[in-house]
């Protein structure tokens, strides 16, 4: 009897133990997230006033703002997307509704889901080799491209999971009425899936506007404005970065502005995704 | 167009419905097939492309690339064990802090929290992993790297007893940036998504499972470690190397913290170089044998992680899609 008490008590111990791990690393986990946010916020508040979003990046010691950056990135973000839209609905309509269980399907499918965790860097690369070097050029259009290659496989992914999660009866009474599938699929089947689609294209853009590494051998950075796309131009992550580790203070600052304004563009698209999706489950 | 605007554009038997359009079933077809196949075509790509750029570096220095640590623009002579060992090394500590935090995280969402706080905690956890890198990376080198140097890598040096052990893994410049530092911002920045993947695995185990063991007595940490985990076993291995695979790759975050430097660690507190780091600082200044050499590391750095990330999704395969 003292043997089991004792035993008992061990387990109790135990788990008290293994309770206090738990609570005591999710408190660091969102003790490290409040404080990111916090510095974030009290850092990047400071440098954030109308030069910001009416100048371009300045030299060191003069005044400037991210006009330059912020349009650059709005426009690389924007082709990427067209881009990765056209092909990730494709690709996850072709995987969902096309390809079966059949072995390419699957292949496919596997690539598509190594593609979507692949250093972000060796993306970079690759569109340097086949856009940057043979035309001699670093383009925004290469920046976008780069970009686009990791907004494709979240597209794809969740297009083809919220296809899957269409009831096939839906399928069955539009090709009933006489419909051909491509129009079946355009008509209803995506209209039902938009709101899953769209989650996934926000989804996409909230990974892709805040990746720097792959800009940095394609969009390179622009220190003046620019709407030429065939050119370098400047963009968020990459100004960030530059001046993040620039020895002037008021380019730090600058930089922590910048980091804000991605961060709580980020932060916000993802909620909003959240929000969509969180529509969406009933139907 | 919806279901009734169809119908509406064939209101009589004027013509076979089922012949409206139907000739365009194939080109939307192989239109469908192209952009699947542009997925394969793209990692194709990216593996040719990486092996013909490095090709002159490999060729050149052949198995001495990756066992040399010489890393000499001057003399035009490039060898990477030293990047290579970094970005293991600092993997595989970021894998080490991560993982048991992770899986707290997880074990609290699932068995622990009360139900209104489930989702609030889950969201924020969702959102740690949204930030950008680069966010990760400021942090690290304005907020966390002064914190670090100040309170922990001063006292550890300071503590360590000079010739011990000790004194050689907490060898370098205690100045927040490092290695070990690197390892600590990278561990934060890939737990989130560890934590959600592993939270999704733990919540597919049948309430039965559960149920039945705690009707057994078992306490809650029974539960899990014996129960269900290993229920999920080989999901949280797919999971863990998802995570590693991130690790190996990323390249913002650590750029910035490291310290970026090519020799052979010293110790945890010294500065080096990760694979992905060494590309970010060099690649735009570089050309002939240097960029030949920097594109080789990239070939390098993708087939450790296609490895990593393909294994990962081969244990995934047989749990729920995640």
């Amino acid at each position: 009897m003292a043997l089991s008490a004792a035993r008992i008590g061990r387990r109790r111990a135990q788990n008290a133990l293994f309770v206090g791990f738990c609570i005591l690393v999710t408190t660091l986990a969102l003790t490290a997230l409040a404080l990111i946010l916090y510095s974030l916020v009290t850092q990047g508040i400071g440098g954030i006033n109308l030069r910001v979003f009416t100048m371009s990046t300045p030299a060191a010691g003069s005044p400037g703002g991210l006009l330059n950056a912020i349009v650059g990135s709005i426009m690389i973000c924007a082709l990427a997307m067209v881009i990765a839209l056209v092909i990730g609905i494709l690709a996850g309509t072709w995987l969902a509704e096309y390809a079966g269980d059949g072995r390419y399907g699957s292949l496919i499918r596997f690539l598509n889901d190594v593609l979507l965790s692949a250093p972000s860097i060796l993306i970079g690369l690759f569109v340097w080799q086949i856009l940057v070097f043979p035309f001699h050029g670093y383009s925004g259009l290469a920046g976008a491209v780069a970009l686009a290659i990791l907004a494709v496989p979240v597209i794809t992914r969740t297009t083809e999971d919220v296809l899957k999660l269409q009831p096939t009866s839906l399928r069955e009474s539009a090709v009933a009425l006489g419909t051909p599938f491509w129009r079946v699929v355009r008509s209803v089947l995506w209209r039902a899936a938009s709101s899953g689609i769209i989650t996934g294209a926000l989804l996409a853009f909230a990974r892709i506007s805040g990746e720097t590494a792959p800009l940095l051998f394609t969009a390179f950075g622009n220190q003046f404005f620019s709407w030429n796309m065939a050119g370098s131009m400047a963009n968020l992550p990459l100004v960030i970065f530059n001046f993040a580790n620039s020895a002037y203070p008021d380019l730090n600052k600058l930089a922590w502005a910048g980091a804000l304004i991605v961060a709580a563009s980020v932060l916000g698209v993802t909620i909003v995704a959240r929000f969509i999706s969180k529509d969406a489950k009933p139907s | 167009m919806s279901t009734a605007e169809i119908s509406a554009a064939d209101p009589a038997p004027r013509r076979l419905a089922s012949a409206r359009g139907s000739r365009f079933e194939p080109f939307f077809h192989t239109a469908c097939f192209v952009a699947a196949t542009t997925l394969l075509a793209t990692l194709g790509a990216v593996l040719v492309l990486l092996a013909i750029g490095g090709w002159p570096a490999i060729a050149k220095f052949g198995v001495g690339f990756l066992t040399q640590n010489t890393w000499d623009p001057v003399a035009d002579v490039y060898g990477a064990a030293g990047p290579i060992l970094d970005t293991l090394l600092v993997a595989a500590l970021a894998m080490a802090i991560a993982m048991p935090i992770a899986g707290g995280v997880a074990f609290f969402l699932v068995e622990l929290c009360p139900p209104v706080l489930r989702r609030p905690i889950g969201t924020a956890v969702e959102l740690l992993a949204g930030i950008p890198s680069i966010v990760y990376g400021m942090w690290g080198l304005f907020v966390f790297a002064p914190v670090f140097a100040k309170w922990v890598e001063i006292p550890a040096m300071s503590a360590a007893p000079a010739g011990s052990i000790w004194a050689t893994i907490f060898q370098g410049i205690p100045n927040g940036t490092g290695l070990l530092a690197a390892s600590i911002i990278l561990a934060f920045m890939i737990l989130p998504f560890m934590a959600a993947t592993l939270r999704d695995l733990l919540a597919t185990v049948p309430a039965q499972v559960r149920e039945s063991a705690y009707g057994l007595g078992a306490t809650t940490g029974e539960v899990v470690m014996k129960v269900t985990l290993p229920y999920v076993r080989r999901g949280a291995i797919g999971a863990a190397m998802l995570g590693l695979g991130r690790a190996l790759g990323e390249t913002m975050a650590v750029t910035f913290i490291i310290g970026n430097s090519h020799d052979f660690p010293k110790g945890l507190f010294d500065a080096g170089s990760t694979i992905a780091s060494t590309i970010a600082n060099e690649f735009n200044e570089a050309s002939g044998m240097q960029a030949s050499a920097l594109i080789a590391l990239g070939l390098v750095l993708f087939l450790i992680t296609f490895a990593v990330l393909a294994l990962a999704r081969l244990m995934l395969r047989n749990q729920a899609r995640l």
